[in-house]
């Protein structure tokens, strides 16, 4: 049991090694990870300038835009990151180690991480000091625990999404561009999710990101709560359940799905 | 007797896709991969699986390597269950493909090799000693800090071999592993397959090929798999032995496509196969015969047929002649 963790643990390092060599090795993936995302955030922010909307809303916006970076993350590079594994011939060798596809996961999330918050900070940085937001911090352990559980969540949906390219290959790839956008307004990235109605916004709500960001919002802005969906203890109550719940299920939905790719001969016979 | 590899009734069905029932209508809607394989693999063997594309080869590999789920059947890698115990097979086991592109274009030699490492747990400094070594054997040394998108396909295809040899596996599966590749590092990979099992009695080598002059050079026993039956099951030597009661005819003649079936109905032809070259312009025919006396009938057919013979020599039984006699077809043909 013992040996099996060290190798996990090797397994996680071994994987997030590929992810931050890649990102010191293409310095141009700085530029783009960082120059272009403040860009598209930026141009809400004017938006709701032009329209005259109260100031915390230029801050709602910077905070979305930097939670929608780990979001784009979790999408390409950890769901729809097994379609190229499979490409490539590497998901056959993984399958074939005595490690957990948890641990390659999990390598991947954390070596996906060091990228990501490059961004989300580029991003939330950049647009604190260009359109002076001021954050007023009603409690920081509780607005650090919600980053936390928003995150953990998060991955744990990108691990569930992931079974479904062990499968699906281009399928499960549009699948994924189909739910960039729309959770981009479901979650409430560039406003307050409370603008969508009770309903929609509870039903969002299975997406970590909308309950994340909303607490974020209200434990970061001094009239955040006034806009907030629910109460922020809730949220995090909720939040706790939904990590729970998706890391649960994905670890479930990887044991059929390999199961099922072992038994159709899906999971590496290109030929079929 | 330890046996590395056991398989008992094993078979393999592939339900066709969609589209491609509709294009066989009339055809059976399931691919037979594997029918009723039965194997004992010794431990400390090289056991050789010799057949054409398609044969059922890849698909044995894959459902040892578990990877994939046999229909019906037993298949044990190292006495353990490869259905039931999949975690416990994957502590003894790898897998080399040919023509593979394993790993990351951005990391470099070194690095991949010690990536894949880490998924058997090596400890960095044993780790990085057998990649010194393996690199050293496999002449890869100046390689070591190019990244590996920068690789020819021979380079590669010995990244891939290194890769499957760094944690030292009990039992390794090589499918196809010197596909594409030049002589030279054809025969540095099989040198260094020889000296790695050699080294342990306990190390085990499964290699899939449809080389004959590999197959003959490495395996102890190897087994002629066709349409996903095995037809024998021997050492090279005896399997070659069986013909020696025959004679065995090599003709090249100019590129013939027509007229090919009625060579096999000349009276003293036991089995016959040929191959075009059309790039050279040639057809190559090879016949088993019950005895010499036939070969007179042969050319007269040949010429009969309009074709013109360039050589013809009596051989020596090959593996590839072992391949015709029991299928009555060459390895290198498709159908």
């Amino acid at each position: 049991m013992k040996t099996d963790l060290k190798t996990n643990i090797k397994a996680v390092i071994a994987r997030a090694y590929v992810r931050v060599v890649a990102a010191n090795r293409e310095p141009s993936w700085w530029l783009t990870e960082t120059l272009l995302p403040v860009l598209s955030t930026a141009a809400y922010v004017y938006v709701y300038k032009a329209l005259k909307a109260p100031e915390e809303y230029t801050g709602f916006v910077i905070l979305g835009g930097t939670m929608s970076a780990y979001w784009v993350m979790v999408l390409w590079s950890m769901a729809a990151q097994f379609y190229w594994e499979k490409e490539m011939g590497n998901l056959d060798l993984y399958m074939i180690a005595p490690i957990s596809r948890m641990s390659i996961l999990l390598g991947m999330a954390s070596g996906g991480v060091l990228l990501t918050t490059t961004r989300a900070f580029a991003i939330f940085l950049a647009g604190s000091l260009i359109f002076k937001v001021s954050f007023s911090i009603i409690s920081f352990p509780k607005l650090l625990a919600v980053f936390i559980l928003t995150l953990v969540g998060l991955y744990g949906l990108g691990m569930l999404f992931s079974s479904l390219f062990l499968l699906y290959g281009r399928e499960a790839w549009h699948g994924v561009t189909l739910l960039q956008e729309p959770v981009h307004l479901l979650s409430g990235f560039f406003f307050p999710v409370r603008s969508l109605g009770f309903g929609v916004a509870l039903g969002a709500s299975l997406i970590p990101l909308t309950l994340g960001l909303d607490a974020m919002r209200q434990l970061a802005f001094k009239t955040g709560a006034k806009s907030g969906f629910i109460n922020v203890n809730l949220e995090i109550i909720a939040l706790v359940i939904l990590c729970i719940l998706f890391l649960v299920l994905s670890k479930y939905a990887w044991d059929f799905m390999e199961r099922l790719g072992k038994k159709e001969g899906r999971l590496s016979l290109r030929w079929q | 007797m330890n046996y590395a590899v056991e398989t008992f009734d094993l078979n393999r069905t592939f339900k066709l896709k969609k589209e491609k029932k509709e294009k066989n209508k009339n055809e059976n809607s399931k691919v037979i991969a594997l029918e009723n394989v039965n194997l004992k693999i010794h431990e400390g063997e090289l056991f050789g699986l010799l057949g054409p594309n398609g044969a059922g080869k890849t698909t044995l590999i894959k459902i040892l390597s578990t990877l994939l789920l046999p229909t019906s059947g037993t298949a044990l890698v190292d006495g353990i269950d490869v259905v039931k115990y999949p975690e416990e097979v994957r502590k003894r086991i790898n897998m080399v493909t040919g023509g593979e592109h394993c790993g990351y274009g951005i990391l470099n030699v070194r690095e991949t090799l010690w990536m894949f490492s880490q998924l058997y747990g090596i400890p960095n400094k044993k780790a990085n000693e057998k990649i010194g070594e393996l690199l050293k054997i496999l002449d890869m040394e100046k390689f070591a800090k190019t990244k590996i998108g920068k690789l020819s396909t021979g380079m590669r295809q010995k990244l891939n071999v290194m890769r499957g040899f760094v944690c030292d596996p009990k039992i390794i599966f090589l499918d196809e592993p010197t596909l594409g590749l030049d002589v030279q590092v054809s025969r540095d990979v099989r040198k260094y397959v020889k000296t790695w099992l050699a080294e342990d009695p306990e190390r085990t080598v499964l290699l899939t090929t449809h080389y004959m002059a590999e197959a003959d050079e490495l395996c102890d026993r190897l087994a002629v798999i066709d349409q996903g039956k095995v037809l024998v099951c021997d050492s090279p030597q005896n399997l070659k032995k069986s013909l020696t009661k025959d004679a065995i005819f090599h003709i090249e003649v100019n590129l013939t496509l027509n007229g090919m079936e009625k060579f096999g109905e000349i009276p003293g032809v036991k089995k016959f196969a040929y191959e075009h070259k059309s790039h050279i312009g040639r057809t190559f025919l090879k016949f088993i015969l019950e005895d010499e006396s036939a070969i007179s009938h042969v050319t007269e057919s040949i010429s009969d047929n309009g074709s013109k013979i360039v050589s013809l020599s009596k051989v020596e039984p090959s593996l590839e002649d072992v391949f015709v006699a029991l299928v009555g077809r060459g390895l290198q043909d498709e159908n």
